[in-house]
């Protein structure tokens, strides 16, 4: 990559390269559809239909509309906040911060004093709050040069303390009848919150495939000191990518608070193990500079399926752990096989 | 001003008020919530005592009970003048509980209120505690002997779950329904108190010939609530009856039903939050009553330890020291008796 130069367009085309150099020598048509997006989650979607098989034979409920919705609405707020955390990851980055600022920015949505605003400025609040914590995030890690790792940790654990300290750790009830309404809403019979996420992924995904943006994120995390020397700001554009990351969270935010009636400090425990879970199954290199949006959506299908199969099942919730752990390492495994298979 | 330097300068100025506007949403002045419940001093308890000097420790509020049962223990110490509080910090940290005991233990106040994070884990040092001369007020969660204190007072978790299932069941016999599919939300469901409750739930069933139907635990939030019941009300297409442990993740309970649209069905919740009280008063939900496990016990926990430190028994009993053991009742509060509970009930 060091030979690559400096030119009037730089680096923009580093991920298409990176394929275009592993597409070459794999001509038939198999093969290209193993390399494509929906081929390189194979492993998902093999893992979603066994479920689905499960489901059909289990629990003559599974297959019935109203129960997909719920599958999905329940998906919809963790799945708004991996969308970030797939960018972050993509970029080299790590974003462990992103329960707890969901969390902050519902509590600080759903103060007396927000809410006496109405919907609008608690909707502004949640985006500005998470955002901002993002802004945060990425100064210290672009300029501050600290790990991201250990920022985000240290985020995580502060955003939880404000949102305590906000809420007197109480459950904030959320009165407005406008953000109480979202969560009831429904669109052609379909929850006005899976829209919100269906566009939240299509928006991240054309930003991701699609501009400059997207390829500078791929650049990045692939090589950031190659990036650096085509001429890309790459300090600016890490910090972009926590605030794009804390702008999901502020999305989730306001979802959650609807979805609960609630904004609490007790929200998004652990979401960022789920979404840093779903982003890995779904195929994105830890490391960076490779992965699929389609793939962490599939991955947070897969976790949401798997509670609800459980519940509608009646088990008890300490085997559906086990069962997600089981599934991460097959999804996995299955995935590493399609691509040794694939070349 | 070049043109990088004016972006850089609306950009800094737009962030800052951002900051100084958000800053200003942060106030939660409840309009007119006061919230804690004492009890006034009355007969001949009243008559003020030796001056004595109550330490207590709590855990850290993760919702809104605990948060009431620190509120509760301080507003009742103001009610004696005899009685000086020294409340530690409150922590989630078993270690960090114990040191904080220890220093109160060293301050050798005259008695100590201790709800611990663990029973188990800090019965060592409530056995320190009344080793060093100090009563211990054991509040609610166990010590693993009786000799780490002088007094338990805590609720009745079996009790709770008998008051739930009985209330279901005689609405249900009431209503002559047969085969009823009866619901339930736990809370977390390797804790003991969850076991005792659904235990207590399913007996108080079983003498009306019911069983439990679908069960879930979620973990005492709104958000674990709401994502259990959704798929909860997708499971049981129809619903005869609900009990829901916890009305503080009731709050997402209710949400998810609402979100469902089913209303087939009637509900029961548990601990008695204000504002579950208030969904039961207005009667426009499935809501229909809740069980009480009222954090006025840190209320009356505080009392007991003020006339144990002063060597003093309780009013109306003829003897002349403080039991060592009291279980409050589970009440059931259903509309008719809503507004002689709602005062006690605690804000969410």
């Amino acid at each position: 990559m060091s030979e690559h130069q400096v030119t009037t367009a730089p680096a923009a085309d580093e991920r298409s390269r990176v394929e275009a150099a592993g597409a070459a020598p794999r001509p038939s048509a198999l093969h290209r559809l193993l390399d494509s997006g929906a081929g390189r989650n194979l492993g998902l979607v093999a893992v979603l239909v066994i479920l689905a098989v499960v489901g059909v034979g289990t629990a003559d409920t599974f297959a019935t509309a109203s129960n997909l919705l719920t599958i999905l609405t329940s998906a919809s707020i963790i799945g708004v906040i991996t969308v970030g955390v797939t960018f972050v990851i993509i970029g080299g980055g790590i974003d462990l911060s992103v329960g707890k600022l969901m969390a902050l920015a519902s509590v600080w949505a759903t103060t007396v004093a927000t809410q006496s605003f109405g919907p609008v400025v608690m909707i502004l609040c949640a985006l500005l709050v998470g955002m901002g914590g993002g802004l945060v995030n990425g100064l210290l890690i672009a300029y501050g040069r600290i790990v991201p790792f250990i920022v985000t940790l240290a985020m995580l654990i502060s955003a939880q303390g404000l949102a305590e300290r906000i809420s007197g750790r109480r459950s904030q009830i959320v009165t407005d009848p406008t953000i109480g309404a979202i969560a009831t809403t429904r669109l052609l019979g379909i929850p006005l919150l899976v829209f919100v996420f269906a566009a939240v992924v299509a928006v991240g995904w054309v930003v991701l495939n699609r501009t400059t943006f997207g390829r500078r994120t791929f650049a990045i995390g692939g090589n950031a000191e190659a990036a650096r020397l085509a001429g890309l700001d790459v300090r600016r554009h890490t910090v972009l990518l926590y605030v794009v990351s804390g702008l999901c969270c502020g999305i989730a935010a306001i979802m959650i608070a609807s979805l609960t009636t609630t904004g609490s400090s007790t929200h998004g425990t652990l979401y960022e193990l789920d979404a840093i879970a779903a982003v890995i199954i779904g195929g994105t290199l830890l490391t960076g500079g490779r992965g699929t949006l389609i793939g962490s959506i599939l991955g947070v299908l897969v976790f949401t399926t798997i509670t609800n199969l459980f519940v509608l099942n009646n088990l008890d919730t300490d085997v559906q752990n086990i069962a997600k752990g089981v599934i991460i390492v097959i999804a996995v495994l299955i995935q590493i096989r399609a691509r040794r298979t694939s070349p | 001003m070049s043109d990088l330097q004016r972006r850089r300068f609306l950009i800094g100025a737009g962030v800052v008020g951002a900051t100084v506007a958000l800053s200003a949403c942060t106030s939660n002045a409840a309009p007119g919530a006061s919230g804690a419940n004492v009890a006034a001093a009355a007969g001949d308890n009243a008559a003020a005592g030796a001056a004595v000097t109550i330490g207590f420790s709590a855990p850290a509020a993760d919702h809104g009970w605990i948060a009431a049962i620190a509120n509760n223990a301080a507003a009742q110490a103001k009610q004696y003048p005899d009685v000086t509080f020294e409340a530690v910090n409150p922590t989630n940290d078993v270690t960090q509980q114990i040191a904080a005991v220890q220093t109160l233990i060293n301050k050798k106040v005259s008695a100590l209120v201790i709800l611990p994070n663990d029973g188990s884990q800090l019965t060592s040092v409530g056995r320190a505690a009344m080793q060093a001369g100090i009563p211990v007020i054991n509040l609610d969660r166990v010590f693993d002997t009786p000799l780490a204190y002088r007094t338990w007072i805590g609720g009745d978790n079996y009790g709770m779950g008998v008051s739930a299932g009985t209330y279901i069941g005689e609405q249900l016999k009431a209503r002559g329904v047969t085969n009823p599919v009866i619901g339930e939300i736990a809370g977390i469901d390797n804790l003991p108190l969850t076991q005792s409750r659904s235990k207590g739930f399913s007996d108080a069933l079983a003498s009306f010939g019911y069983k439990v139907g679908p069960r879930q635990a979620a973990d005492f939030t709104a958000q674990g609530g709401q994502r259990v019941t959704a798929n909860l009300m997708q499971a049981a297409p129809k619903l005869d009856a609900l009990w829901n442990h916890d009305d503080d993740q009731g709050i997402g309970v209710l949400a998810a039903i609402k979100q469902a649209n089913r209303s087939e069905f009637f509900m029961v919740g548990g601990a008695g939050s204000a504002n579950a009280m208030r969904d039961i008063k207005a009667d426009n939900t499935v809501l229909k009553a809740t069980v009480t496990y009222a954090p006025t016990m840190a209320s009356s926990a505080v009392s007991l330890a003020r006339l144990v430190a002063q060597n003093r028994g309780m009013g109306d009993l003829v003897e002349k020291e403080v039991p060592t053991s009291i279980t409050l009742a589970s009440a059931t509060v259903t509309k008719e008796n809503v507004d002689t509970y709602l005062p006690l009930g605690f804000e969410s």
